[in-house]
C-alpha cells in the first residue's frame, strides 16, 4: 500500500476567486486515520489557509459533513484507507450556499428546522407535585430512532428536491418533526401537520430515498416522511367524510 | 490597483453551484429514481388501455373483437411489453416502500421491513395465481 494519498480539496477564497478550484494535498495514507484526520492534518502542517468545520471527531457534533468523491459523507466516520489509492475529492455540503473553502451556510436549515417546532409541546405542563411524565419503552421506541439526528445535514446534500427547490423544509426537519409527533408527551401533532402540509412541506418530497441511505445515524428521514404524508392523507380524508365536523 | 473585495466583514459573498437540468444522471441511484417515476406513464397507458377494453366490452361482441385484433397487432405486443416490464419495476419499488410508509406493530413490536415487503409478494402471488387459474381455466 503507497504510503501516501492525493486528497484534492475544494478552495473558495471569495477575495480571491469567484468560484471554487481544487487543490492537491499528499497526506500519509494511515489506517487509523478518518478523512477528517487527513484534513485537519492538512489545515495543521501544509496548509493553515484551509478552511472546514469539525469538532468531536466521533459523529456527534454533526459538524464535519462534506461532500467526499460526491457522496455526503461524515468525514469523521469514514476511514481514508477505504478511499485507496485516491485521489480523494473533498467538496462542500452541495446545495448549500459555500461562505469559504468547506465552510457553507446552514442558515436556511435553522429557519425550517425551528418552523417544525422541535421540542415538546403541551396545552399544559402538569405541576411538579405529580412527578415526571413517565414512558414505556415501547413509547421511547417509537420516537428514539429519529431523535438520533445530529442535523449533520447529510441528507440535505443527498435531496435533489433540495436542490432544485430550496424551500423544501427538507428530510432532517420532517424526521425530527416526526420525533415529537410520536412523543407520548407531546401535544403538537397537529400544529405541526398544519405547517407541513403547506406547500414548502412534505408534499415536495418525492421519495428518491437518498436521504435514509446517507444518514450516519439511521435516522430513515425518507421513512418519515412517508408515514408523515400517510398521516397528512388519512387526516384530509377525514375531513371530507361527510360526518366529519367542519 | 487594489483587488476588489466580494465579500465584507459579516456579509459573506456565497458561491451557489447551479443545479445542471442532468443532475439525475450523475448517479445510477438518481436514475433509478427517475426512471421509477417514469414508470408511471406506461402504468397510465395501461390503464387507459383496460378502460379502452371495458368499454368496448359494454359496446358488445363487434367492438370488442375490434379491441382484440388492435391488441394482437405487432405494434400493441411491444407497446404490451413495454408496460409489463414497466408495471413490474414499478410495484416492486412500491413494495420496498411500503415498509417506510407504514410502521407495522404488533403488540408493541415493530414487525420487520422484511416481513412487510415479504408479505406483499406473498399477497401478489395469490392475486397472480386465481387471475391465472381464471384465465387457463376458461
Amino acid at each position: 500500500m503507497a504510503d501516501t494519498i492525493t486528497v484534492s480539496v475544494s478552495r473558495y477564497r471569495p477575495e480571491q476567486e469567484s468560484e471554487p478550484t481544487f487543490q492537491d494535498y499528499e497526506v500519509p495514507l494511515r489506517d487509523d486515520w478518518a478523512v477528517l484526520d487527513a484534513i485537519n492534518h492538512i489545515k495543521d502542517t501544509i496548509d493553515g489557509t484551509l478552511s472546514h468545520r469539525w469538532s468531536c471527531r466521533m459523529g456527534v457534533c454533526g459538524s464535519c459533513g462534506m461532500m467526499v468523491n460526491g457522496e455526503p459523507t461524515l468525514t469523521c466516520a469514514a476511514f481514508l484507507s477505504q478511499y485507496a489509492p485516491g485521489p480523494i475529492r473533498i467538496e462542500p455540503l452541495r446545495y448549500f450556499p459555500v461562505i469559504r473553502d468547506l465552510v457553507v451556510d446552514i442558515t436556511s436549515f435553522m429557519t425550517k428546522l425551528k418552523k417544525v417546532k422541535p421540542w415538546i409541546v403541551r396545552e399544559e405542563e402538569k405541576p411538579l407535585s405529580e412527578g415526571e411524565y413517565r414512558q414505556s419503552p415501547d413509547e421511547l421506541d417509537a420516537y428514539k430512532k429519529y431523535s438520533m439526528c445530529i442535523n449533520c445535514l447529510l441528507c440535505y446534500s443527498a435531496c435533489p428536491v433540495i436542490g432544485l427547490e430550496p424551500s423544501f423544509i427538507g428530510p432532517a426537519a420532517i424526521a425530527l418533526a416526526q420525533r415529537y409527533n410520536m412523543d407520548s408527551r407531546d401535544e403538537g401533532a397537529a400544529e405541526r401537520l398544519s405547517i407541513l402540509s403547506q406547500d414548502d412541506g412534505m408534499w415536495q418530497c418525492t421519495f428518491v430515498g437518498e436521504c435514509s441511505e446517507v444518514c450516519p445515524k439511521d435516522v430513515d428521514p425518507a421513512g418519515a416522511i412517508q408515514r408523515y404524508k400517510l398521516t397528512g392523507a388519512a387526516n384530509w380524508f377525514k375531513t371530507i367524510l361527510p360526518w366529519a365536523s367542519k | 490597483m487594489t483587488i476588489e473585495a466580494r465579500y465584507t466583514l459579516y456579509h459573506p459573498k456565497w458561491y451557489r453551484r447551479p443545479v445542471s437540468v442532468w443532475w439525475w444522471l450523475s448517479s445510477w441511484r438518481y436514475m433509478k429514481f427517475v426512471l421509477r417515476e417514469l414508470t408511471s406513464l406506461p402504468v397510465a397507458i395501461f390503464s387507459l388501455l383496460t378502460l379502452w377494453q371495458v368499454r368496448s366490452l359494454a359496446n358488445g361482441p363487434e367492438a370488442y373483437a375490434r379491441f382484440e385484433t388492435w391488441m394482437s397487432s405487432p405494434l400493441a405486443l411491444a407497446l404490451n411489453v413495454v408496460i409489463f416490464v414497466a408495471v413490474l419495476f414499478h410495484t416492486q419499488t412500491w413494495f420496498l416502500a411500503a415498509p417506510k410508509a407504514m410502521e407495522v406493530r404488533l403488540s408493541g413490536k415493530r414487525v420487520p421491513d422484511l416481513l412487510i415487503i415479504v408479505s406483499n409478494y406473498i399477497g401478489w402471488g395469490v392475486v397472480s395465481a386465481v387471475v391465472a387459474w381464471f384465465w387457463l381455466g376458461r
